[in-house]
């Protein structure tokens, strides 16, 4: 190791950006933007939907037809990456079985993820049951950062005027589908609302945006979009930012901690180059982590000083505490009234049309919070499992002949079966708040290191009654709602040896939570401005900051949040406070 | 970005725009997206990712008589018909050869199940299935082809055969002929103005909203 160095640069950032997905994205965007002179740091490699989308791509183009073998989300999904990368495990602690998928490209996993732009509303903030924390801000201190990424990202929906599920700046909505009109119908008589999805596609052309064109209806948002029609930070973010010259990129580094200067402040960050092995160290004037809830987490405990001796940001000892993720549960199952239906093309658009906002009180129910319905159906590009079930739905209804027949087949017969069950398909699943809890976590694992050297993360993550019990809940809603609808219930039905099909913690890939924002210092590592309290020119911008979420997917809130906390630092820079 | 600015950003040539803005003033025309060029489709993919593709075509698994044996299967599974062509039309073998080296874990039990396959056609005909006759076959097939009734010691050749049959559907519908065979006449940039009249008549849905 003769010729071990670190190659330290001279140069001084204004600010140092790690991670380049929606919150790092953001603040990036934001600050570069405003003349400030920013660095961002990816650790991945570089994406451009536009070049790397696999968007219309046949299924044939794929070998394994589009098969998720590499890919957790099938072949063409954006994301480099998955539930295990090669050479950078985690570990887990008392049988937890956390699952946590990174994506290692630009603009993270915003090029693959559903686009479904939910706002948390004033009770996911200021909880009224007591249960949860409180977050230090309202949701009347978030609106306005929800309007500004509403009218500069674009979103589309519907004002319903729900207290709790506010309304943003709103595109028109996307027409429902055949499927999702029998949902809305069957819904109903199950007692349960069904709005319009609000997503991040563009259904009309952005005002003053040159880059982007609308949504074409391809139905692909998983694979990024050539045309930049929906929200990545990449094409929305990272890009322009670049453009105004104030912004400089650094793709495959890996970042292994923030180093600080005697007086406890962050002066830059050292990093691992994945292509060339080589060890950098970068200056500048403050660090913003957008690593992601966990890797965030992750870069602080592994920051540890003589001033930060239990890791930056940690005098309180929260960071890697608190974190959910999204419960999840579905059923699903085939419309036999959509037999032999008439085809043409409704691909429509990438994100959910429609969805079913938290409808019930919970005064009423043994579980506190509540969840949203995503609902899926119809005819889609065949795939790698195409025709998997038809085997066995070809014996739970009257073949042609009004006959009953039995399951499986081969032949002519069962060819048309293929062709009579197209398109039938219906499912539903549930996304819910999980409770945010101190004994639910993740540390520093002191054995375990990653091939870069870096001391991986070690999960400690128990469901509780309230979350298996709400997976109870959405199980009897979705049979119920399939119920009315007259649908078949295909997928196995969930009972209490299973927790209701909860699915494990991480599965949701919304975990928030670790890195938790606050008034008080001994509670919480970030002020309320994402500012550490610990180092004044430390700030987080990803899902760390979060008390408590809602049943909302986090995106939104990070981008509202990362936007609010890049304008405080640009306030107090100019108040010289940092 | 203007529409020829998007196409353009789509990759599609000036024939193919052409065909495509025909394509989305009449529903029913044929769409033509122009094939990828070779090195377009490297864009996109990590390098291990190439390098693993490029491994895995260049190893064999099955033999020849395996091979033989799953394009009878495949053959029998989904035959010609008036509307398209059989699976090994459809190049369902070669697909099956390349996915369980993708996924490993249909290696064994199509090795096996085809060896179960050979014996028990064996036992019954002295023959191995492929030369078995087309009746000879069917018989077999038809002990094991449907999961309700076969008879509890068929259980092997029933786990065999709803894989088999899994993986030729699986290879059949995502070729181009399976493509069209189904009806899946979407992939193309459109309008999408919502379920068409005639369906919401058909369904009674005219006046359910969202």
């Amino acid at each position: 190791m003769s010729d071990f160095q670190i190659k330290k640069s001279p140069t001084v950032y204004d600010a140092i950006v790690v991670g380049s997905g929606a919150g790092g994205g953001m603040a990036a965007y934001v600050l570069a933007h405003a003349g400030q002179k920013v660095l961002l740091l990816e650790a991945g490699q570089n994406f451009d939907p536009r070049l790397d989308s696999h968007q219309l791509k046949w299924p044939w183009e794929s070998p394994r037809r589009g098969a998720g073998t590499v890919r957790p989300f099938g072949d063409f999904d954006a994301s480099y990456g998955g539930w295990e990368l090669e050479g950078e495990p985690y570990t887990q602690k008392n049988k937890s079985e956390f699952e946590w998928f990174r994506s290692r490209m630009l603009g993270g996993r915003t090029n693959h993820w559903g686009r479904i732009s939910l706002r948390m509303g004033p009770d996911d903030f200021k909880p009224k049951d007591g249960l949860t924390d409180a977050w230090p801000i309202t949701y009347a201190d978030v609106k306005p950062f929800y309007d500004k990424v509403d009218r500069m990202i674009g979103i589309y929906g519907t004002a319903e005027g729900l207290e709790n599920e506010p309304d943003g700046i709103f595109m028109k909505p996307p027409k429902p589908r055949l499927n999702e009109l029998f949902i809305k119908k069957g819904a109903e008589k199950a007692g349960v609302k069904v709005i319009t999805g609000r997503g991040s596609v563009l259904t009309e052309a952005l005002p003053n945006n040159n880059d982007r064109a609308p949504c074409f209806y391809c139905g692909q948002c998983g694979r990024s979009c050539k045309v930049y029609g929906d929200f990545s930070s990449s094409s929305c973010l990272v890009n322009p930012a670049v453009k105004t010259g104030n912004l400089t990129v650094i793709t495959d580094a890996m970042v292994r901690e923030v180093i600080t200067d005697k007086d406890g402040m962050a002066k830059g960050v050292s990093y691992v180059n994945r292509k060339d092995l080589q060890e950098y160290q970068v200056n500048g004037k403050l660090v913003i982590l957008g690593a992601s809830a966990c890797e965030s987490a992750r870069i602080l405990l592994n920051s540890k000083s003589t001033s930060h001796p239990n890791g930056l940001a940690n005098s309180s000892g929260v960071v890697g505490k608190y974190l959910h993720d999204s419960t999840g549960a579905s059923v699903s199952g085939f419309l036999p009234q959509l037999m032999d239906r008439k085809r043409y093309n409704e691909d429509g658009l990438g994100s959910v049309h429609i969805y079913s906002p938290w409808w019930l009180d919970n005064r009423k129910l043994n579980f506190p919070r509540g969840y949203h319905i995503e609902y899926w159906g119809g005819m889609g590009m065949p795939a790698y499992g195409f025709g998997g079930g038809v085997a066995q739905m070809n014996g739970m209804v009257p073949g042609r002949d009004g006959k009953m027949k039995e399951a499986g087949g081969y032949g002519k017969s069962l060819k048309d079966d293929y062709r009579r069950f197209y398109g039938t398909g219906v499912g539903m699943a549930g996304r819910g708040t999980a409770i945010a809890r101190e004994s639910n976590y993740c540390e520093i694992d002191p054995n375990t290191v990653d091939k870069y050297g870096i001391p991986v993360l070690r999960f400690n993550y128990k469901w509780d009654k309230d979350e298996i019990l709400q997976a109870k809940h959405m199980q009897e809603t979705f049979l119920s709602i399939m119920k009315e609808m007259g649908a078949v219930v295909t997928s196995e039905i969930q009972g209490a040896d299973t927790n209701y099909g909860l699915l494990n913690p991480g599965k949701i890939i919304h975990e928030v939570g670790t890195i938790r924002m606050g008034d008080d210092p001994k509670k919480s590592a970030l002020n309320k401005y994402c500012q550490a309290h610990d180092c004044k020119n430390l700030f987080v911008v990803d899902a760390g900051p979060f008390v408590q979420q809602g049943d909302k997917n986090a995106t939104w809130t990070i981008l509202a949040l990362s936007m609010r906390t890049a304008e405080y630092i640009l306030a107090q820079k100019k108040k010289q406070n940092i | 970005m203007n529409r020829r600015d998007s196409l353009k950003a789509l990759g599609l040539t000036a024939i193919s725009t052409t065909v495509l803005l025909e394509a989305c003033k009449q529903p029913d025309a044929k769409t033509d997206v122009a094939a990828p060029e070779e090195t377009a489709k490297e864009t996109g993919r990590e390098p291990w990712e190439i390098d693993r593709d490029k491994k895995l075509k260049s190893e064999t698994y099955f033999t020849k008589h395996e091979m033989a044996t799953i394009t009878v299967l495949a053959d029998i599974i989904i035959p010609k018909d008036d509307v398209s062509g059989s699976a090994s039309d459809a190049k369902v073998p070669e697909f099956i050869e390349f996915i369980v080296k993708d996924i490993p874990e249909h290696k064994v039990p199509m090795r096996g199940g085809l060896k179960w396959l050979d014996l028990y056609s064996f036992n019954k005909f002295q023959k191995p299935f492929v030369e078995a006759s087309a009746d000879q076959q069917i018989s077999i097939v038809d002990e094991i082809a449907y999961p309700k009734k076969a008879r509890p010691e068929m259980q092997a050749g029933v786990t065999f055969f709803n894989r088999m049959r899994n993986l030729t559907a699986s290879g059949f519908y995502t070729t181009e002929m399976g493509v069209k065979d189904i009806g899946y006449v979407g992939n193309a940039p459109n309008q999408w103005a919502g379920v068409p009249a005639d369906v919401l008549k058909q369904y009674g849905m005219e006046n359910v909203k969202v």
